[in-house]
């Protein structure tokens, strides 16, 4: 049995025809083919799914789609303005080589902005690494992600983003 | 102006752009045309016999279009999954070979074996089906503890094959050598350690998609792998027998590796040998908690080392026995890392003229063990440096004292070890005293007192490490049993209108190399950045290479670029001779262009190269049209980056939690192409070894062989907040033999880091008469060595 799910995706009204147990990860990657946003493990750790919906992150392998219904969401490909005009955080996070393999990037980023506008754009060290306990990266030692959020909290604020 | 983009500029990374917008293609981000979804059922028994498998309910499953299992691999002759490199036992005997079957056909052998595929029109529907396969299994007794696994009476894993649990006895050096010094030495410091399994957990799990072409006979496979080349090699000639021609392989951008992507799986073998037999493109990508059971596992050895000094301290010999699991199979490079890639590596930055080293190789039922980041020389590197702090402690002597004492000189190299290798270049007393000076070692002891008031114990430790990387030559990794060459290839396809692709054999997943590369033609060539495109990762379009393991790619890949580059100049300089009607021995080439010296005649390397695709004025008689050169590179030796790491921790005594202060590590990696790429390398290197020793620890039931830490809730990755931000440096001294000057750089933080926190554990615990922590130094056992010290 299908069930009818409707929402907006990056601005653009989406629709499909879903399983009661499709999450909205899924939805994302197998129904509009918007494969930004990945799926690092089944215990919702890692945070490589994170997304914002209706302007909070949220982890998109924890909700089903059918929940997402109405809901206004973005993702990765929804943040720049254009191809030569970064959102902020990827900028900084291009600059402080805030990402090696890529793959945990997506999550990264999502709950970064999140993290940073939660916190008034006002941020330090320690609250960054507090704040990324729910996202797992293997490469960078988090090092320069932490540099990177630092360097975009006040980015963001005279980016007015 | 633009920013400078040659060798040793930090130069952003080419790559970074799709992976920020989400535009990355990953595996299993690729869109296939009505693609099948296959899924894995795993026994979840640690040791069984297979008394039947019923599939019947499963195939009238909704969406089910195929189910394989162990039988009909074997019926259809597939072959079994291979070990590529022969170790000699010590009585010059081959490693035993037990068959590592593509599935389990009677016997599974470990929590995870593969026992069936299903493959259906969605995962969802796979996964459905595999639950109503009916499997009928007989238990047996499961061999878990690898302190254990060759004892009379251990459940053998494979009887026949490999009688006992035995795979190799190796040893190098001479024993009665060693044990005559120990005879004379003034002190002798003993250590037992457990080199903590690890599991490798790169961010992208693994992934395999497969397609067949009924028209052509070709096979394409999309593989997460760190080698694709030697992927095919191995599917063509040992399992699939797909010729190599008819079998593409393609590692797209792969997340993360960490060694446990350089294997061939069963898996992929899986996907590929099923596509033809569906007739529909299969994909496979695992979940978390199959990527916990089936990748394969790093380090895992059990080890008694003993070191002898004389009463100066200068060290005398090493002895070491070592236990190392190789799990239930050997994967594909298992038997090399506990032998070649760690017994080698005991001399560490030492002169200790004698080392003796028994390494036995142990089966047991749980997953296979294989390279993971380092492989081998971070074991290596635990032992010395842990027996040496320890040595320092138990002398009352200062570790970095000791350590200098008993480096090599400066001006000994080469240097000739006494466990085979040969370290070409080197200085590594400058290392630590830098490491001292930014780790603030004078100031150590007014911050422990600190510490003390406020109730925390605090210490500091030490690592000094070598590492031996770029595996080469080919000639002598041959003599060793390795089974495939260790040179790499670069390709330099110019197009007519100037711009060029690197094509290169090695693999970036995460490295960078899209940046470096192009940085090294970039500085090499004149050509601009955004001119140039690293291709890599396609049997299709790169030329045949090795891939991306052991810190090779720049010291190798990057070496054959260069030797390419110099080909193309060369080429250049004869059109650029022709179309200024000048001698070839009088053009130079410089910033870009070829000019005749003392004339104000010059070819831009654009022009020269459109010459050679629309040649109307070119010396067709003397060379080829076209500008594409190709390189293989096999290098003269390994190279042989070194360093210190200095970290310092604090205690809490009342719940045993350790908190990393800081960290500093000082590095020769010889030149540097991006200090920035380099810096997110060693960063992420340290935090792979701060998880090992405090909080990674792949646990299996000693007695049902259950994997316990199979989730991110049960094995704990590092996060942010376990980490300090890090204090770098630099020291170089240029590798002699390659033609940039280059160490790698991927695996020094991992192979340094665990030895310099576990000292800092143990000399923070000092003071209660606390000598051994086991790693991972998790609160639990921090708390019970304070306690059962204290009793």
């Amino acid at each position: 049995m299908t069930i009818p799910v409707a929402m907006t995706v990056n601005g653009k009204s989406v629709s499909g025809k879903v399983e009661a147990r499709t999450l909205l990860v899924q939805f994302l990657r197998e129904h509009l083919g918007m494969t930004g946003t990945h799926v690092g493990c089944d215990t919702s750790q890692c945070g490589a799914c994170v997304v914002h919906v209706d302007g909070k992150s949220v982890k998109s392998c924890t909700m089903l789609a059918v929940q997402a219904e109405g809901a206004k969401v973005i993702t990765i490909e929804g943040l720049a303005e254009s191809a030569e005009k970064l959102h902020p955080m990827q900028e900084a996070f291009r600059e402080n080589h805030a990402l090696q393999c890529g793959f945990c990037t997506p999550g990264m980023v999502m709950s970064a902005i999140d993290m940073v506008k939660r916190h008034n754009y006002q941020l330090d060290e320690a609250t960054v690494r507090r704040e990324l306990e729910g996202n797992l990266c293997r490469c960078t030692g988090y090092h320069n992600i932490v540099k990177a959020i630092l360097a975009a909290a006040p980015a963001m604020k005279s980016a007015g983003v | 102006m633009n920013a400078p983009t040659g060798i040793g500029a930090r130069v952003k990374r080419k790559e970074d752009q799709r992976f920020l917008t989400g535009t990355g293609r990953y595996v299993d981000d690729l869109p296939l045309a009505r693609a099948t979804y296959a899924h894995f059922l795993r026994s979840p028994h640690a040791h069984a016999k297979i008394k039947s498998i019923d599939t019947t309910a499963a195939k009238a499953m909704p969406g089910v279009v195929a189910i394989f299992t162990g039988k009909d691999i074997a019926d259809a002759k597939v072959g079994g999954l291979i070990c590529g490199w022969v170790v000699k036992d010590k009585h010059g005997q081959p490693h035993k070979a037990p068959p590592h079957p593509v599935m389990a056909v009677d016997t599974v052998r470990y929590v995870g074996d593969t026992v069936a595929m299903v493959v259906a029109n969605s995962h969802d529907e796979a996964k459905d089906a595999a639950e109503a396969i009916k499997v009928d299994y007989e238990e047996k007794p499961a061999n878990v503890d690898l302190a254990k696994a060759l004892d009379k009476g251990a459940a053998e894993v494979h009887a026949a094959e490999a009688p006992g649990n035995l795979i190799y006895d190796w040893e190098i050096g001479v024993k009665a050598d060693v044990d005559a010094a120990f005879a004379k030495a003034a002190h002798v410091t003993k250590l037992d350690i457990v080199n903590n399994r690890l599991i490798p957990n790169a961010m992208e799990p693994r992934a395999a998609a497969a397609e067949y072409d009924k028209g052509t006979g070709n096979y394409t496979l999309w593989s997460t792998s760190q080698n694709p080349h030697v992927l095919r090699l191995i599917l063509s000639a040992f399992v699939l027998g797909i010729p190599e021609h008819k079998l593409r392989v393609v590692a797209p951008d792969v997340g993360g590796g960490f060694g446990s992507k350089i294997f061939c799986y069963n898996e992929e073998t899986m996907v590929t040998w099923a596509a033809s037999r569906v007739g529909r493109p299969i994909k496979w990508t695992a979940e978390r908690s199959e990527s916990f059971q089936t990748d394969a596992h790093g380090r895992d050895h059990v080890t008694h080392a003993e070191l002898a000094l004389d009463k100066d301290g200068k060290f005398l010999a090493l002895k070491v026995e070592t236990i190392a699991n190789m799990g239930a199979y050997l994967s594909t490079f298992s038997t090399a890392v506990p032998t070649y890639l760690y017994a080698t590596l005991l001399a560490g930055q030492y002169t200790t003229p004698l080392i003796y080293a028994n390494v036995k190789a142990a089966l047991t039922h749980t997953a296979p063990v294989d390279a993971y980041r380092g492989a081998g020389r971070p074991e290596a590197t635990f032992v010395v440096e842990t027996i040496v702090s320890k040595a320092a402690k138990e002398l009352k002597m200062d570790p970095a004292e000791l350590r200098r004492k008993n480096f090599i000189p400066s001006d000994a190299f080469p240097y000739q070890t006494p466990v085979a290798l040969q370290y070409d270049s080197g200085n590594y007393p400058p290392i630590i005293d830098e490491a001292i000076k930014i780790a603030d070692y004078k100031g150590f002891e007014a911050r422990r007192a600190e510490a003390k008031s406020r109730g925390k114990l605090r210490g500091i430790g030490f690592s000094s490490y070598i590492e031996a990387c770029g595996l080469a030559p080919s000639q002598v990794i041959g003599q060793l049993g390795g089974g495939v060459g260790q040179w790499e290839s670069a390709q330099l396809k110019f197009n007519p209108t100037g711009n060029v692709q690197i094509l290169t054999g090695s693999h970036s997943h995460g490295q960078g190399h899209e940046t470096t590369f192009a940085q090294l033609v970039s500085d090499k060539l004149g050509v601009p950045m955004e001119n140039i495109e690293v291709v890599h990762g396609d049997t299709a379009t790169t030329p045949f290479g090795m891939g991306t393991y052991g810190s090779r790619s720049l010291a190798v890949g990057g070496s054959a670029i260069m030797k390419a580059a110099d080909k193309v100049i060369a080429k250049g300089k004869k059109i650029a001779a022709h179309l200024m009607e000048a001698s070839v021995a009088d053009v130079v080439f410089e910033n870009g262009t070829f000019k005749v010296a003392g004339t104000d005649k010059a070819v831009p390397l654009g022009q020269a190269v459109f010459a050679a695709y629309v040649p109307h004025n070119y010396p067709l008689a003397e060379i080829e049209p076209g500008m594409d050169e190709n390189a293989f590179y096999d290098p003269a030796n390994f190279v042989y980056p070194a360093g210190t790491q200095i970290c310092e921790v604090e205690i809490d005594p009342d719940t045993g939690v350790v908190e990393v202060i800081s960290h500093t590590a000082v590095d020769d990696f010889g030149n540097i192409i991006n200090p920035m790429i380099v810096e997110g390398q060693v960063h992420g290197g340290i935090v792979q070894g701060v998880g090992q020793a405090l909080l990674e620890n792949a646990v299996y039931d000693k007695e049902t062989g259950q994997l316990i830490s199979g989730s991110y809730m049960d094995y704990t990755m590092p996060r942010a907040s376990d980490v300090p931000s890090f204090k770098l440096g630099y020291k170089v001294t240029p590798c002699p033999h390659n033609p940039l000057g280059v160490k790698g750089c991927g695996e020094a933080g991992a192979i340094a880091a665990p030895a310099a926190v576990m000292n800092a554990v143990h000399d923070a615990l000092a003071p209660l008469g606390v000598s051994h922590v086991p790693m991972p130094a998790t609160p639990l056992n921090v708390w019970q060595a304070i306690n059962g010290a204290s009793k």
